[in-house]
Parts: structure tokens; C-alpha cells; sequence
């Protein structure tokens, strides 16, 4: 990518422009963003509801399953809304619509890049903001300030670093078909191999092992310490197999995975876009 | 002037030779012609002349800047109208020029002067604001031609631009390529249609298996053909045997040349009568001396085709239904796809 020349006015007007693109398809087609929403939320009423009538100290520290719940499920939501990230720009390649931006005098490549993520952070936001309310309605808590600082810096982290993903994917892949189905395979067995739905100590050794090194779980914990207790990174978020992990631990985690994959996917995307 | 020099350029498709150690040269403020049968390398020499694809070997040079080096500048420079129009489905066709423009990075009072105008020029008024979605193949080009000509490119690329549209907008687009060359614009137009780039090129150049054939300006191309063309056919199929001995009677009369036997068209016999002479008559003559009836035999003004014949020994038309069938569309699509 043309980094050493590109003219900061010029990256901002194309970005801006690219992403505008993906909010207007959005606000036409607001399927995506209403699935991304209400599948979480009927969610949170099922699975809240399974487990309402589970003995005083199921869950150690948490007042409720829903109580529980509610991090899995916001972190759910932006990894599901990330991993499609790929599919527009998929679309774009296999229409031809890739060669428009790739015959324009852009600045810098990168802003088709940069586009995918601040649509996908935005929309990612968006959706966790109403899923956290409907948590609050349905009395399962809400973060301190502090928390919600934390709520959302994780949010960043893990949306950078799956749609770095779902866009290597987007250029790697021969077609949407199979890449709606990867994202079919990995999504749900991703969350269920996460401590979205169940702590590691309910969890078969081996499965406590998945869960310990599945990169949701670095996100699910500090959010869930977030609404559980008075954020300190300090805390212990994970009782992993191979030993006890702060929030901050968790979130290091989660940044060190996140520039991993941007280093990862730039050869690609250069080879790709260039 | 020379302004865009094209040097032995070769690209391959994995087993696909699609150009082979191409050269030509584009002066400026031209209508250039890129003609061809559909297979025969034009789009794939337009997408490199776009930057979408990096030739193997070879060079090209858009105002003496080198396109390997320095895409972005040579990007700065063209307007590329593509085969297969790529318009999201979602936007408005203003909103699609308007998201254009951006990343030419237009100020904004010039992009809605400048948009404005297009609409007027391409006659877009009455659906402008709808969904692209909604638009039909004539409309949809000229919002990609539209799109093209937003940054007022010094050189304007167009792949197919009429291919299956209407008569009225096909006119529409020729009035408008023939403004922009008359305001000084280098336009590059690849067609297979003849007359189109018959009627529209200053220049050309025609391609066949990725090789040029012939090159120059089409009414000189034509001249070199020296008289009228003229096809015989004896029966409706001959066989080889028969036109060749055929041809070996045209061989010997005076003022006939440049004889062809195309076996695409049942054996016929093409070739050049001198004009001003009365050879046809001598010709008949000779045919039923030798016990040959005439089942045709037309004579018409050289055409473009007949320098594609000349030049290959089959008409474009053949070349068009010998292709047919042969290529994998959507091979090439994924082959061409980023």
C-alpha cells in the first residue's frame, strides 16, 4: 500500500466515502442490523428463562444466569456482526464493484480496509448498546463508567481483530457461497466453545481447554467483570486450566491477537489490493 | 505524439496465452479502436491499459509515466468504463457519482457541477434518483460512462461500451465520444461490432489470439485492400478440391488478387477485383469454360472485416462462432477477479 504517500485529506474523503457506501446499503437494507439485535436479545429471554429456576450459588459471584449471560451475548454480537464484515467486500470482488475502487486514484488502498472497520465497529456498537439495555430492562445490571470504558475497549479489540480475519477471508476464498459457509461452520461452535454461555469449572477438561484459548473468552471475561463487580483490571477474569488471568491479562491477550492478525493479513491485502 | 506507447506486452491466464508481445502506440486527442472477436485479448489488454492487471512482460507508458511504476498517476489520467457494469444495486445513480467522485477526491462545489452537467449531457433527469437497481442496460451504461467521465480524465478506456444496448442509447454514448474527442480527449474503444469502430475510430488496431494484425487508420487499412471485394461461391457447400481448382482459374486472370478460400463459409472464395475493370465478366466466362456454375457472387466496398479476413482467413463472424462454446466465462472471471 502506498502508506509513504498518501495524503491525509484524500485517505479521510475516500474513507468516509467508502464507509457513507455502507451505512446507506444499511439504512436500505436494515435486515442485518435488526437479526444482529434480535437474535441476541431472544437469546438472553431463552436462555435466561432455562436456567431461571438453577439453585442459589450455580453460578459463584453472579446474582443471576441472565446477569451471566449478558457479556456473552455483547460479545456475541459484534464477533457475529465482524466475522460477516467479509461479505460486502466479497460481493464487491465477485460484482466487479472492486474494480471501481481499484481503478480510482485512491491515496491509499488501506481506506478500503479502514471503511470495513469503522462500519463494522459502528454497527458492532450500535447493537451492543441495545443489547446492554435490554439487559438492564430485564434487571441484569449495568457497567460503571469505568466498566463500560473497558466494555467497549474490548469491543474494538475483538471486532479489529475478527474482521482483519473475515476480510483475508473475503479475499482468499473463491466466492460468497463459501464464505457464508465458513462463517456458518466457525460461528456457533465458536460461541459454544466459549464462556458465553457456561463457565470453565461446568465445562469437561478438554473442553475447558478450548474455551481457555478461544479468543471470545479474552473478551467475555472482562466485560462479564465489568457487570459483575467494580471494574479493576487487576481482578482475576479466567480460571483457565493453565493458570489464573486478570482482566488486564485478558485484554493483552486480545490486543496482542489483534495486531498478530493486522500483521498477518497485510501481505495479503497488499498483494490483493495492489 | 505518441501518448500512450504500448511495448511488447505478453499476459498469460495460466494455460491461456491471452496477449502475446503486444505493441502499439496511441497519439492523443484520438478516438482509438481496439477490434477484435470476443476472445482475442481486448479486455484483457483494456484492464492493463486500466491498471487492474499487471501485464507478465512488457511495458506501458501514459504520458511518458511508466504504469508499472506509478499506477496511481496513470490513475490520475484515465476513465475506465468495464465490459460488465458493476453499479451498486442499493445506491441512487447520484448517489453512485456522487461516492465516485469522492474517490477522485473532488472538491465539493466541482463534483455537483460536474454531476450536474453529466446528467444533463447523458440525459439521465428522469431517473437519477432512483435505485441503480432499478435501471435498465442503457440506462446502467450511462451512468458507468457517467461515472468514467466525472474527474474529466485526459484518457477515456472503454471495454464493450455498446454491446446489447438500444439504438437510442447506443447513439446517445456515440454523440458523447464524439464531443469528448472533439474537446481533445484520447478515447480507447474496444468493440467487436465493425461499423462502430468503422464509424467512430481515428485510428485501430485489430487483434486476433492476442496479436496485433493490423494497425493504422481504418480508411487506409480499407485502401490497402486495393479494389472491391468480391465472394464467389459455385455451389452453396463446395468442396477444397473444387475451390481450389477455382481458385486456380482466378489465379490466372488479370486484375484478381489477394484470393482466400474460406472454409468457414462452405469453401468460398473471396478475393480483390482492380476497380474500373470489367473482370467479372471476363470471369464468368472463364467459370463456365471450365463447366462452373455461379450459385453467388457479390461485390461490396472493403470492409474492416475484410481486413480481418485478409489478415486471418476468417471473417470476425466466424471467429465469433469458433469462439463460442471454447471459452470458460466463469473461469475467467474468477482468473480476473482480485
Amino acid at each position: 500500500m502506498e502508506l509513504k504517500q498518501y495524503n491525509l485529506n484524500f485517505l479521510f474523503q475516500e474513507t468516509f466515502a467508502l464507509t457513507k457506501r455502507l451505512f446507506i446499503q444499511l439504512q436500505r437494507r436494515p435486515s442485518t442490523l435488526l437479526a444482529g439485535i434480535l437474535q441476541p436479545i431472544i437469546w438472553l429471554f431463552l436462555f435466561g428463562a432455562l436456567f431461571s429456576k438453577a439453585p442459589e450459588g450455580f453460578l459463584p459471584g453472579v446474582e443471576s444466569y441472565g446477569n451471566f449471560l449478558g457479556a456473552g451475548l455483547i460479545v456475541f454480537t459484534a464477533f457475529s456482526g465482524a466475522l460477516n464484515s467479509g461479505l460486502p467486500l466479497m460481493f464487491d470482488r465477485e460484482f466487479g464493484f472492486l474494480n471501481r475502487l481499484l481503478v480510482a486514484p485512491l491515496a491509499s488502498r488501506l481506506s478500503i480496509v479502514l471503511s470495513s472497520f469503522f462500519y463494522i465497529t459502528i454497527l458492532s456498537f450500535l447493537q451492543s448498546i441495545v443489547i446492554m439495555i435490554v439487559s438492564y430492562i430485564l434487571g441484569y445490571g449495568w457497567p460503571d463508567f469505568y466498566g463500560l470504558g473497558i466494555v467497549f475497549t474490548t469491543l474494538v479489540l475483538l471486532v479489529l481483530f475478527v474482521t482483519s480475519i473475515s476480510l483475508c477471508l473475503a479475499f482468499v476464498l473463491p466466492g460468497h457461497i463459501e464464505l457464508i459457509a465458513l462463517i456458518f461452520v466457525i460461528n456457533l461452535p465458536l460461541l459454544f466453545a466459549s464462556t458465553a454461555l457456561a463457565p470453565i469449572s461446568f465445562m469437561p477438561n478438554w473442553l475447558g481447554w478450548l474455551a481457555s484459548l478461544n479468543p471470545l473468552t479474552f473478551a467475555i471475561e472482562p466485560i462479564r467483570i465489568a457487570y459483575t463487580q467494580t471494574m479493576n483490571l487487576e481482578l482475576v477474569a479466567l480460571h483457565a486450566p493453565y493458570g489464573d488471568l486478570t482482566c488486564k491479562s485478558c485484554i493483552s491477550i486480545l490486543f496482542s491477537l489483534t495486531v498478530f492478525s493486522l500483521i498477518i493479513i497485510r501481505p495479503l491485502l497488499n498483494r490483493k489490493l495492489n | 505524439m505518441n501518448y500512450i506507447q504500448v511495448k511488447n506486452i505478453s499476459k498469460s491466464y495460466s494455460d491461456i496465452d491471452a496477449l502475446n508481445n503486444l505493441s502499439m502506440d496511441i497519439d492523443s486527442g484520438i478516438l482509438f479502436g481496439i477490434l477484435g472477436p470476443n476472445g482475442a485479448g481486448k479486455s484483457t489488454l483494456i484492464k492493463i491499459l486500466a491498471t487492474l492487471v499487471e501485464p507478465d512482460t512488457g511495458e506501458v507508458f501514459v504520458n511518458n509515466i511508466n504504469l508499472k511504476k506509478n499506477p496511481r498517476k496513470i490513475r490520475e489520467l484515465i476513465g475506465y468504463v468495464a465490459q460488465d457494469i458493476a453499479l451498486d444495486k442499493i445506491l441512487t445513480g447520484r448517489e453512485l457519482l456522487d461516492f465516485q467522485s469522492d474517490l477522485y477526491h473532488m472538491k465539493k462545489q466541482d463534483k455537483y457541477e460536474r454531476i450536474k452537467k453529466l446528467i444533463n449531457q447523458l440525459e439521465m433527469n428522469d431517473w437519477i434518483d432512483r435505485k441503480c437497481g432499478t435501471y435498465s442496460g442503457g440506462m446502467k451504461r450511462r451512468i458507468d460512462l457517467a461515472a468514467g467521465l466525472l474527474h474529466l480524465p485526459k484518457v477515456l478506456i472503454l471495454d464493450e461500451p455498446t454491446v446489447g444496448l438500444d439504438i437510442e442509447s447506443r447513439n446517445i454514448i456515440w454523440q458523447l465520444l464524439k464531443d469528448l474527442k472533439n474537446d481533445g480527449m484520447t478515447i480507447i474503444l474496444s468493440s467487436h461490432y465493425l461499423d462502430e469502430i468503422d464509424k467512430l475510430a481515428d485510428s485501430l488496431v485489430i487483434i486476433d489470439d492476442g496479436k496485433v494484425i493490423a494497425k493504422g487508420k481504418p480508411s487506409l487499412l480499407k485502401r490497402q485492400l486495393g479494389g472491391d471485394r468480391v465472394t464467389l461461391k459455385v455451389r452453396e457447400f463446395s468442396t477444397q478440391e473444387e475451390s481450389k481448382k477455382i481458385c486456380e482459374i482466378l489465379s490466372s486472370i488479370d486484375g484478381i488478387s489477394q484470393i482466400i478460400i474460406n472454409k468457414a463459409q462452405g469453401y468460398s472464395i473471396n478475393f480483390v477485383i482492380e476497380k474500373d475493370k470489367d473482370i467479372l465478366t471476363k470471369l464468368k466466362v472463364e467459370l463456365a469454360f471450365s463447366k462452373f456454375e455461379i450459385f453467388s457472387l457479390t461485390q461490396s466496398q472493403p470492409s474492416l472485416d475484410d481486413v480481418y479476413l485478409q489478415a486471418t482467413g476468417k471473417t470476425l463472424l466466424d471467429a465469433e462462432i469458433s469462439m463460442t462454446g471454447k471459452r470458460d466465462l466463469k473461469k475467467e472471471s474468477k482468473q480476473s477477479m482480485r
